[in-house]
């Protein structure tokens, strides 16, 4: 049959060739990041702006934060569920979420610039104000910042406990690191699921503190996988383009990338539309005020956009097989998701800042390249430095000759 | 066919002894052009869809169909029944509250979609019916044991009643029977 011989791979298959585009990335990616970074801090200073940059910081580092993320949970689950098909992308998922600690240290502007950001920071506000004071342990200075770095703390353990011995199988191709991590698997997913939740409450939700939702951490956790099936699938047609990889990740991987990207879009709106309606039905001031934000003025249209952009679409786009064998058609629904993504995370945070409208500015952009490229540099140093599968692991062979049927 | 030599034939049953033989089989007669074919097996040969030549099935459409129509029937019953039949207002909300209606909508949606399917199924594979002429063969019973088969439809424009059967042999086919409507 046509799958009898065992597949393996070359030593040329396993590295990114020397005259590769992709080589340069790092100093390309780092260089864009640095400046972006330069120029976001000085026009931060300007007059009125500082307010801005804080809140254009802060979503292009949830939005970068949220492709690691979903890379370490896309980790964690390939072995928690001995997964075979998805061993042939995973070094590229490695690579995301190895960029954790980085983006912990680049998180530190956000704690330094607390009180731009968080309403509660502000002791008198706290004092005035019932509702408030009595979230004060909780929602106070010093606790926060404890909990960023316990929340940066676990992901970079979890990330380089499974970063580590996945690399060093490489060198020993000892089944035994497989097992180990398949063992740790299971604690690793509670860790990743409680540290998120918290987190989506710290950064995004407390941004409203009079406001809860108790499904929010999972409505930020379903961004995070969509987030990283779209990544997964861009980076691995990008490297096809540029004949890395190309027929190690077949057809066959990025139909199922397809089909969890789709799945994961409709996830999204079930959380979405959960909490909506919920809060819509109940009808309590308290809580339909974050709604009631979100649809004055302009902010009315991005959800509109936001329903379309991020369910009604894809949902349609993304449902034949053919949509999602195809890297012409699945490399517009990739991009386009991330897209829409960033969207999502900016209609989170901004009507905070905005409340009579959206108002896109530079800051937004600079604070994008800044943090993006910082994490695309990082990645592409990791795409040179190792091999571009996990080339001894056990299950490689199953993934290389995976099928669909 | 022994017993009722006067009835036109159905078609012809090849028995094969291995899943790889069935396989080469089915790419040998995907390739002379048979139509109105089958192969049979206890077991999912993987790769056989292509090794046929089956084109991809296009219950997949029927599917789609049953859903979009269940979920417009299910949005069209509750605007209907909120805003004609029955106008009440109920929490101060608008008649037509779109946002309650989701929740029936999407379950009317994969109710009908999932309805479709089953009998999108069994409309694609001519069920239910209560006999079929393969049936008439005593070996067939293998099938759903350790034995693999190929049928070939008298109806098929290629096939040869003298010489389809011989060739069948030639295959790897280990018994060749014909069977009688």
């Amino acid at each position: 049959m046509s799958h009898a011989a065992t597949p393996t791979l070359s030593q040329d298959q396993l590295r990114l060739p020397r005259s590769a585009v992709w080589r340069s990335l790092p100093w390309a990616a780092a260089a864009v990041g640095l400046l972006a970074l330069v120029v976001h801090w000085l026009l931060g200073r300007g007059a009125g702006a500082a307010r801005q940059a804080h809140f254009s910081y802060l979503v292009a580092m949830l939005y970068w934060l949220s492709i690691a993320l979903g890379a370490l949970f896309f980790v964690i689950v390939q072995f928690a569920t001995k997964a075979g098909w998805s061993v042939v992308v995973r070094r590229l998922a490695e690579h995301a979420m190895i960029t954790l600690p980085l983006l912990g240290l680049l998180f530190v502007p956000i704690v330094g610039g607390m009180h731009e950001l968080f309403h509660w920071s502000h002791p008198e506000a706290m004092q005035h104000d019932a509702l408030l004071a009595s979230k004060a342990p909780y929602l106070n200075v010093p606790f926060f910042s404890a909990r960023a770095l316990l929340y940066f703390v676990t992901w970079t353990a979890l990330a380089w406990l499974f970063y580590r011995r996945s690399v060093r199988q490489d060198l020993d191709g000892a089944p035994q690191a497989t097992e180990r991590l398949q063992r740790l698997s299971g604690p690793a997913i509670i860790l990743f699921a409680l540290t998120v939740t918290f987190a989506a409450f710290d950064w995004l939700m407390s941004l409203d503190p009079h406001w809860y939702s108790t499904m929010f951490g999972v409505y930020y956790f379903a961004g995070c996988v969509v987030a990283i099936f779209a990544f997964l699938a861009l980076v691995g047609l990008l490297l096809r383009r540029a004949r890395v990889l190309a027929d190690v990740i077949t057809v066959e991987h990025y139909h199922d990338l397809g089909k969890l990207l789709f799945g994961f879009t409709v996830f999204w709106t079930y959380i979405a539309f959960s909490q909506f309606m919920l809060i819509w039905y109940g009808n309590l001031p308290e809580e339909t005020i974050w709604y009631a934000r979100r649809l004055i003025g302009s902010w009315g249209q991005v959800t509109l956009v936001l329903a379309l952009g991020h369910f009604v679409v894809p949902f349609f786009y993304l449902m034949t097989r053919a949509t999602k064998r195809r890297g012409a058609t699945l490399l517009p629904a990739a991009l386009w998701l991330l897209t829409v993504h960033y969207l999502d995370l900016y209609w989170l945070v901004m009507p905070i800042l905005h409340p009579e409208g959206a108002r896109p500015c530079l800051l937004d952009l600079t604070a994008f390249l800044g943090v993006g490229g910082c994490f695309v540099a990082l990645f592409g140093r990791q795409l040179r430095r190792h091999a571009l599968v996990p080339m001894r692991d056990p299950r490689l062979a199953e993934s290389l000759a995976f099928e669909n049927y | 066919m022994a017993e009722h030599a006067a009835d036109p034939t159905w078609g012809v049953l090849a028995e094969f002894a291995s899943p790889t033989a069935l396989y080469r089989a089915c790419e040998q007669l995907r390739d002379a052009g048979f139509t109105r074919w089958d192969a049979h097996s206890p077991f999912p040969v993987h790769g056989l869809d292509r090794a046929m030549g089956l084109r991809p099935s296009r219950l997949p459409w029927v599917v789609f169909g049953g859903g979009m129509l269940g979920a417009a029937g299910g949005l069209g019953l509750q605007w209907w029944t909120s805003t004609i039949a029955y106008p009440q207002v109920i929490a101060g909300k608008p008649h037509f509250s779109w946002p309650a209606f989701v929740p029936v909508t999407f379950e009317l949606g994969v109710l009908a979609a999932a309805l479709a399917c089953v009998l999108g199924m069994l409309h694609f594979n001519r069920l239910p019916r209560l006999h079929h002429p393969i049936f008439r063969s005593t070996r067939f019973e293998g099938v759903s044991d350790d034995r693999f088969f190929i049928s070939i439809e008298a109806a098929d424009p290629r096939f040869d009643p003298s010489a389809t059967p011989g060739w069948l042999t030639q295959l790897g086919a280990t018994q060749v029977e014909l069977l009688a409507e």
